[in-house]
This record gives structure tokens, C-alpha cells and sequence, in this order.
């Protein structure tokens, strides 16, 4: 089944999520979709990151993560015993803030997902490797140093490269957080077109403390506070007319 | 102020002193080892001294081989057991064991290191001897027995070290190998050990010269009949126990012959230590 451009592709309902008797997310509902950028916004420490690693089960390895509610995927319950969790990893891949690129060659780095998912056909792995450097924009780059060691590149290229480990793996949502924290701005920008590009396939969620990069970027924008979706809407109307009042004080920048 | 830098002074010129006379102590002995065991290898031929079968010192027959056979062949033996035992244990204390198993387990294991060999020895002698000799066949006291000791004697070496290199490895590549829907295994295997790849192999070299120098447990299982085994059933003596068993008694050429021993002994620990260091290095800069 494929979700079309603009129907929704996730469902998140009464979603609570504890650190042990931390409650860091508090019934958050929300639906999300497909082919769009959903912006997640809102100060330090107040749950997007474990939000978005809800959807992709990451908080699962945290010890005394606990999670309760509903995430459908597709209409499916992630958290249901029935998922297959590594399956559900290939679907909604992830970037991190911090590059994290293996300390392996860029070309293994890019097979990396495809070999773990059991795919050895070498023919297949190169034309992947191809496609998904293409896709970032480092094929013409890097095609002469396939064979380097990744931690050589730059911020930029090593975290294009962890967006095309993602795509080799034709994943449907891409989870990124804060992506562009450890870029110059320059990098950030081509990054910014980097997403506009990829919205046409992939449904992206981003969270970022820029309220600029938020309002170029994204279609929809969240705004988190202590553990709650305070607000959640279209952009234009989130950062124009917010209609609560604590979404107002940050955007405008009167948070304290 | 100027009393701060005198003594700054004094103290530096002590640590001088403290370094270069126990650098110039490992110097003087390994001159004194070169200048007793040198000359006799000449006299009788280098060839001879390390190619020759036979060891019989009262007839003035010093042929090494097959004691550096030995030696090469229990270490090899004892990697062969202790590295894959230590390494396996390493990566589940490191990354499949709950935290509170490995800070009970991990000063345990280092315990181990403290035991004084001759007590493996006797637990050798106890179980292990009996054991092959009833079981496999030969007279226990083999090749086998030395290594199986050796293993486990290097464990200690080899886990802790490799531990510390297994955890030096950020989490953020297994959260991103896990968020490509790797399993957890697939993650130590395809990342996390290439990663922690120099700290593993300096655990192996470690655990190699341990091996390799160690005297006391192998003189109590290995049997030390001075010829080529011809199975790792059969007795072997190592180039440290020629020289610890027949220490007490030599005199003359055959003390000379035992100094040239330890002269090859400690060539071979240098060849190897060298080839490890230059592997090791060669790897950390890909
Ligand atoms: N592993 C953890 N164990 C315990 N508490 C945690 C853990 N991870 C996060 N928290 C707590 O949960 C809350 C939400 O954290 P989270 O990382 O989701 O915030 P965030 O909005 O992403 O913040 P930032 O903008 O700084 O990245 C914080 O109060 C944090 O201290
Ligand atoms: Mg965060």
C-alpha cells in the first residue's frame, strides 16, 4: 500500500513516553503526511528528541524507557508485538545532529543498511551506492575516493553521507534531529535545498532550534513545551497567527 | 618564586636521574645476556645453534630449534585458545551483559592475573594432565597442556584490554547502525570491532608475550623432553624452561649455551613485538 502526497502516513495517538518516573512526553496526538516536512520545535529538554525517536523505536535500548499509546504507521501499530522492528528501522530512517558516519569507507558506509538487510548482490550494492550518492549530491564529489575513510570528510559531506546510508535503504520517512546544528551556514542552506528536493519522495520530520530553517523548510510545524504538543499546524499559520499564546511567546521570540 | 623554580629543577633532574638509570639497567642487562651468550653461538656456528636438533649440553650439542618450536608452538596454541575465549567474553561483558554483571565480573577476571603461575601449574598437574592423558592418550604432559594453561593464563590480558577498547567505541555509531535496522550482533561485528580494531590486536600482543615469556606453568605441563613434538599429544620444552630447568647445574659452555638462549628468546620476542607494532600501527592510520 502507498500512501499518496498529502494523505497521512502517521497516526500518533495519546502517546506518553517515561525515563523512569520522568514523564518526558505527555499525551501527544498527532497525525503526520506523507510527503511533506514536519518541523518540531520548542526549548531544550522538552521531548522532541524522544519523540522522534518514538517512531523509529530508538527509545527502546534506552534502560528505563517506557513508552505507552499508539504510533500507526501505514495504519499499522509499531509498537505491536507483530512489528518487525528492523524492518520498521529500513522504513523510517534516521539522521543525527551529530554526523555519524562508521569509521568504515565511504563506499561500505553507503552498503552498509543494504548488506545488513541481507542484500550482497555486488552489482546491485554499486548501483545503490551510485544512486544514493547521487541523490546527496556527493556522487561527482567523492566518485574518485569510494575507497576513503569517511571520518576524512567534512561535517557537511560526512552528514550527507549519513542521509544517503538512509536512502540506499529506500526508507519512506526520514527522521532527522537537529541535522544542521554542526554546520556552517552555508552548509545549512545547501542541506535546506538538500530536503526540499528529497520532500518529493520521502516524508520528512525535522527538529531544529532554528525558528528561521522551521519556517523556510516545513510544511507543518509542532511546537513542544515540557512534554506537550502545545500547538501543531500548518506553518504559515504557526508562525503568523498562532492561536496559543505560548507558541506566540516563542516564535516571537519572548520565550523565558 | 625562584625557590618554586629550584626545586621544579631539583625534582625534574631527579625524574631524569630515576628514568635513565632504569632505562640504562635494562641496557646493562640486556649487554650482559648478549656478551654471555653471544660468543658461543660463533664459536659452535649461528647455524647450528638455531637449526640444530639436538640438545645434548654435556656432549657440547646446543641445537635450539627444537625449543624455539616450542616456544612458537605453545604461544600459537595459547592464542589459538585464550584470544577467541577472551575476545568473545570481552564483547558480551562490553555489549550484550547487563551493566551490573560486568562491574562484578570485570574485577574478577582481573583477579585472575594475580594468581601466581605456579599455582595454574598445579591445577594443571591436578586435572588437566590426568584428564588428556586418560582421555586423548600420551602422557598428559604435552603441547596441548601447556597450551590450554597459557590460554587461560593470557585471559585476564586479553579481556580487560580488549574491553577497554570495545567500550572506547562511541555509541553514537551503534545508534546509527541500530537505526538502520542492524541487529545488535551485526553492529558489534560490522562496526564496533573494526572499530576497536588496534585496542583488540594490542590485547593479542600482550597476551603473546605473556605467553611466550612465561616459565613456571609450562615447566609443570609440558613434559620438556628437548626434541620436535611430533603431536600437541606429546611432550615440548620452551626456550625460557631450557634455561629455568637447567640453570641450577650448568657451568661453562652449557651456562653460555643457556645465555644464547635467552639471546634467541629475546630476538624472537623483538621480531614479533615489531611486526605486531607495525601491523598495529598501519591499521590505525587507514
Ligand atoms: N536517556 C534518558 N534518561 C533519562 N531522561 C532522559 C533521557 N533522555 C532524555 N531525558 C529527559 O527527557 C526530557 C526530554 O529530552 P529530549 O532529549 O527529548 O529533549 P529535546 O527536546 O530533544 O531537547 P534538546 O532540544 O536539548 O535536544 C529531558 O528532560 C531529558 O532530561
Ligand atoms: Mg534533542
Amino acid at each position: 500500500m502507498k500512501v499518496e502526497a498529502g494523505e497521512y502516513l502517521i497516526e500518533v495517538r495519546n502517546l506518553n513516553v517515561f525515563y523512569g518516573s520522568f514523564q518526558a512526553l505527555k499525551d501527544i496526538n498527532l497525525k503526520l503526511q506523507a510527503a511533506r516536512i514536519t518541523a518540531l520545535i520548542g526549548p531544550s529538554g522538552c521531548g522532541k528528541s524522544t519523540f522522534l525517536r518514538s517512531l523509529n523505536r530508538m527509545n527502546d535500548l534506552i534502560d528505563g524507557a517506557r513508552t505507552e499509546g499508539e504510533v500507526f504507521f501505514e495504519g499499522k501499530d509499531i509498537f505491536s508485538p507483530e512489528t518487525d522492528l528492523l524492518e520498521l528501522r529500513r522504513r523510517v530512517g534516521m539522521v543525527f545532529q551529530r554526523p555519524n558516519p562508521f569509521p568504515l569507507s565511504i563506499a561500505d558506509n553507503v552498503t552498509y543498511g543494504l548488506r545488513v538487510h541481507g542484500q550482497n548482490d555486488r552489482a546491485w550494492l554499486e548501483e545503490r551506492l551510485y544512486w544514493s550518492l547521487q541523490a546527496v549530491n556527493l556522487w561527482d564529489e567523492l566518485k574518485d575516493r569510494l575507497k576513503v575513510n569517511a571520518l576524512e570528510l567534512t561535517g557537511e559531506q560526512q552528514q550527507r553521507l549519513c542521509l544517503a546510508r538512509l536512502l540506499a535503504l529506500e526508507p519512506e520517512v526520514i527522521l532527522m534531529d537537529e541535522p544542521c546544528s554542526a554546520l556552517d551556514p552555508l552548509a545549512t542552506a545547501r542541506i535546506e535545498d538538500l530536503m526540499y528536493e528529497l520532500k518529493k519522495k520521502y516524508t520528512i520530520i525535522i527538529v531544529t532550534h532554528n525558528m528561521q530553517q522551521a519556517a523556510r523548510v516545513s510544511d507543518f510545524t509542532g511546537y513542544f513545551l515540557l512534554g506537550e504538543l502545545v500547538e501543531f499546524g500548518e506553518t504559515n499559520e504557526i508562525f503568523t497567527k498562532p492561536k496559543d499564546p505560548r507558541t506566540e511567546d516563542y516564535i516571537t521570540g519572548r520565550f523565558g | 618564586m625562584t625557590d618554586l623554580r629550584k626545586s621544579d629543577r631539583l625534582i625534574k633532574l631527579g625524574l631524569l636521574m630515576i628514568a635513565f638509570s632504569a632505562i640504562s639497567a635494562l641496557f646493562v642487562i640486556t649487554l650482559f645476556i648478549f656478551e654471555q651468550g653471544g660468543p658461543i653461538m660463533f664459536k659452535y656456528g649461528l647455524k647450528s645453534f638455531i637449526f640444530g636438533q639436538d640438545w645434548y649440553p654435556s656432549e657440547k650439542i646446543f641445537g635450539l630449534w627444537p625449543m624455539i618450536v616450542g616456544s612458537l608452538m605453545v604461544t600459537l596454541g595459547a592464542l589459538i585458545i585464550g584470544v577467541p575465549l577472551g575476545l568473545a567474553t570481552a564483547i558480551f561483558l562490553a555489549e550484550f551483559s547487563s551493566r551490573r554483571l560486568a562491574r562484578i565480573l570485570k574485577p574478577v577476571i582481573e583477579l585472575l592475573a594475580g594468581i601466581p603461575s605456579v599455582v595454574y601449574g598445579f591445577l594443571g598437574l591436578m586435572f588437566l594432565i590426568p584428564f588428556i592423558r586418560e582421555n586423548l592418550g600420551g602422557p598428559g604432559l604435552s603441547v596441548l597442556a601447556a597450551s590450554i594453561i597459557l590460554g587461560i593464563m593470557i585471559l585476564p590480558t586479553v579481556i580487560s584490554i580488549s574491553l577497554d577498547s570495545i567500550r572506547a567505541v562511541p555509541d553514537c555509531y551503534r545508534e546509527g547502525s541500530i537505526a538502520l535496522g542492524a541487529t545488535r550482533w551485526q553492529t558489534v561485528r560490522m562496526v564496533v570491532l573494526p572499530a576497536a580494531r588496534s585496542g583488540i590486536l594490542a590485547a593479542i600482543i600482550l597476551g603473546m608475550g605473556r605467553a611466550i615469556g612465561e616459565t613456571m606453568a609450562v615447566i609443570m605441563v609440558a613434559g620438556n623432553a628437548a626434541e620436535i613434538p611430533s603431536s600437541i599429544l606429546q611432550p615440548v620444552r620452551t626456550l625460557t624452561s631450557n634455561i629455568a630447568l637447567e640453570m641450577g647445574y650448568a657451568a661453562g659452555e652449557h651456562r653460555q649455551a643457556l645465555f644464547a638462549t635467552g639471546v634467541i628468546l629475546f630476538v624472537i620476542i623483538m621480531v614479533l613485538n615489531t611486526i605486531a607494532n607495525l601491523t598495529a600501527s598501519r591499521q590505525g592510520k587507514r
